[in-house]
């Protein structure tokens, strides 16, 4: 598997919207890479524009409000930005497929899961009736559906919510995408049914070499799933890294916080739990400087006043900080200092 | 678990709630036992973790300790009075006592209601006659870290984080001394999360308050809880002090579930060995005899199948309901407690 080489790679994108309090920039110039088999974790609280990226990778910006304002897609040597919809539309599905945080609501409740299961195969890789009949009970035998040949026709209200989200893994690697995008796969879900699915991905995934893009807020999903991962804050990319390195020594106060405040193995409850103040920003009316100055702990006037620069603190590791040296420095420190 | 405890709060005694599933054309409708038989004691000033999968029965249980989901049968005790089957005027005078925040704050404010309407409205029904409601909501808005100038502002003009912090005002507005909260804190975002639960313990500190935290997030409930119970079919199945479950769980189903949960830390989650339980949750309509867990369960033989298991003190302070847990031998397979790494120590 040659794993150098990007198989996505998304430069400068912006996607905007025109709301009642003025343009939203939901994603901000974020760019990114994803090389061939490699998972790469989107992390942020709501409206960082973790979802309405994924959403624009696949031109699914409903115009007139939205609309992708600049930028670059290119995926498998073509930029998705230049092609016709047409185009677009042959790709979604076949080479690069998606699953939602709600499967209730991505499955038609008024027709057979078989029949939405065939129709993916029918229409891109031209399968007749019964090949596709069987390709569908194949999927779901390999999703870990019991006696698929029987439950095949049922309807989606016969299923239960991890069942439901197994049918939709099901249905987005029918036609073996090269690129699997999966926007909290399992947020709906409770953690023993989450357990079960993100074993699923990464088995998929390593028999079939899909690259993957796992959009979450959970950081707990992240360390456990991802190669790389970016970290989004007001439609910003705010941090870069390898996963390990991310968690080892983050580089961003942003980062360091999302970190902290995740309830930690040996917090038996005496003091507080570390609490990032304050409310995310609003899109409608970001400062001139960091976006994120105002609950940041270590903010200077530079901080508020001037936009912060994208550092490259160690190889492929980036953060939008003006500390950002300084804050690697000191979490490389302590990470040394914890071994 | 029938001894005497003089420090209950909240005496709950073989506990029922049975809905009625509606039948389709062809099939008769059949009962559903949300809660299937729980007995419990809540003590003063402690937080109370329940936890288990989506469809336990973990939120009809929070709703029927306060009557507001009917029980079908058994005892909600409340400083020495029965709340189950109380008159509706009788039960009108415990609410101030017992009080309910809800998941998703948008969906239990009214929208057309200002924050002042909306606080203001339990406190002229149960509050002392005394002092002015504007000024009273707008103390209560500070306790919960609003700012006293949004008084007269819509629920749609507030953040979900803030929304639950109004909706937590308003649970305080009548001065309860226990307040069910059922998943508080799972509809709002990482960052604000943490602050909720320390809104929460701070208000816990400062007004005594004894809580029931409702949650499927284990981390979250172990932050905040004295002691955790597990629920699974409508029936507690582990009860402990928050330490010791998570450090030493014994059920397999309660290890299976820490055991699932994401450790934020790529470095243990490589090497972690997780426990995958097999299927989903059965239904409660038609529950699996003897053990309920039985169908899921990695070490069960033919006796779990016929016999239902009763909760029983294994160690002090923590009961199982398993029948091959005993207080002589309390591990079922020591290659199982792999789980223990997941959030305990």
């Amino acid at each position: 598997m040659n794993i150098d080489r990007p198989i996505l790679s998304v430069k400068d994108l912006k996607t905007y919207f025109q709301t009642d309090e003025g343009l939203v920039k939901a994603v901000d110039g974020v760019s990114f890479e994803l090389r061939k088999g490699e998972t790469l974790g989107v992390v942020g609280e709501s409206g960082s524009g973790k979802s309405v990226t994924s959403l624009s990778l696949m031109r699914l910006i409903r115009e007139p409000h939205g609309k992708i304002a600049g930028g670059e897609i290119v995926f498998d040597g073509k930029d998705l930005l230049n092609l016709a919809i047409d185009e677009v539309r042959k790709l979604r599905g076949k080479k690069v497929a998606m699953i939602f945080q709600d499967p209730t609501t991505s499955l038609n409740p008024y027709l057979r899961i078989s029949t939405q299961l065939m129709e993916v195969t029918r229409l891109h890789l031209g399968l007749s009736k019964a090949q596709a009949r069987e390709h569908a009970v194949k999927m779901l035998r390999m999703v870990g559906i019991a006696d698929p040949e029987d439950r095949i026709d049922g309807y989606a209200h016969e299923f239960s919510g991890g069942m439901r989200q197994r049918v939709m893994i099901a249905m987005a690697l029918s036609c073996d995408p090269e690129l699997l995008i999966a926007d909290e796969p399992t947020t709906a879900l409770d953690v023993t049914i989450q357990a079960q699915i993100l074993e699923l991905i990464k088995e998929l995934k390593s028999r079939m070499g899909t690259s993957v893009i796992l959009i979450t807020h959970d950081l707990g999903v992240v360390a456990g799933m991802t190669d790389r991962t970016i970290v989004m804050y007001a439609g910003k990319v705010f941090e870069q890294a390898t996963t390990r390195q991310l968690f080892a020594s983050p580089a961003n106060p942003y980062t360091k916080g999302l970190i902290r405040s995740v309830p930690g193995p040996d917090h038996d409850g005496g003091i507080g739990f570390y609490q990032i103040p304050g409310l995310p920003a609003d899109l409608a009316n970001l400062p001139t400087g960091c976006p994120f100055a105002e609950r940041c702990d270590r903010a200077e006037d530079i901080c508020r006043n001037e936009y912060p620069p994208f550092v490259e603190v160690a190889e492929g590791h980036h953060s939008l900080c003006h500390f950002a040296n300084v804050v690697f420095e000191e979490s490389s420190q302590n990470a040394l200092n914890a071994n | 678990m029938t001894t005497e405890n003089n420090n209950a709060l909240i005496s709950i005694e073989d506990l029922h709630v049975q809905f009625r599933s509606s039948g389709g054309l062809f099939s008769a409708a059949k009962k559903v036992k949300a809660v299937d038989g729980v007995s419990l004691e809540i003590e003063k000033g402690e937080t109370l973790g329940l936890v288990g999968e989506s469809g336990c029965g973990k939120s009809t249980l929070g709703k029927a300790i306060l009557s507001l989901t009917e029980p079908t049968l058994g005892k909600v005790v409340f400083k020495g009075k029965n709340l189950v089957h109380l008159p509706r005027a009788a039960m009108r005078e415990q609410r101030k006592h017992l009080q309910m925040i809800f998941q998703d704050p948008n969906a239990s404010l009214n929208p057309r209601m200002t924050v002042g309407q909306i606080l203001g409205e339990p406190l002229r029904t149960f509050g002392p006659a005394y002092g002015s409601v504007r000024t009273k909501v707008q103390d209560l808005m500070e306790t919960v870290g609003l700012s006293r100038r949004y008084v007269d502002r819509y629920p749609r003009e507030f953040s979900g984080g803030q929304l639950q912090r109004i909706g937590i005002a308003r649970a305080l507005a009548v001065e309860p001394e226990f307040i069910v909260a059922d998943e508080p804190i799972s509809a709002l975002d990482v960052s604000i999360q943490a602050q909720i639960m320390n809104l929460l313990r701070r208000l816990q500190a400062e007004k005594k308050l004894t809580y029931l935290f409702i949650s499927h997030d284990l981390r979250a409930v172990r932050q905040l809880s004295d002691r955790v119970a597990v629920m699974y079919l409508g029936k507690i199945v582990e009860l402990a002090p928050a330490k010791d479950i998570y450090a030493d769980p014994l059920m397999p189903y309660t290890k299976a579930l820490i055991s699932a949960v994401p450790v934020p830390d790529p470095e243990i989650e490589a090497v972690r060995e997780r426990i995958i339980l097999k299927g989903d949750l059965p239904s409660p309509i038609d529950p699996p005899a003897g053990c309920s867990f039985h169908t899921r369960c990695p070490f069960v033989i033919d006796e779990c199948k016929r016999n239902v298991p009763k909760l029983v003190e294994i160690r002090p302070r923590h009961f199982a309901a398993c029948l091959r847990i005993t207080p002589d031998d309390p591990n079922i397979d020591e290659n199982f407690a792999a789980g223990k790494t997941a959030i305990g120590k």
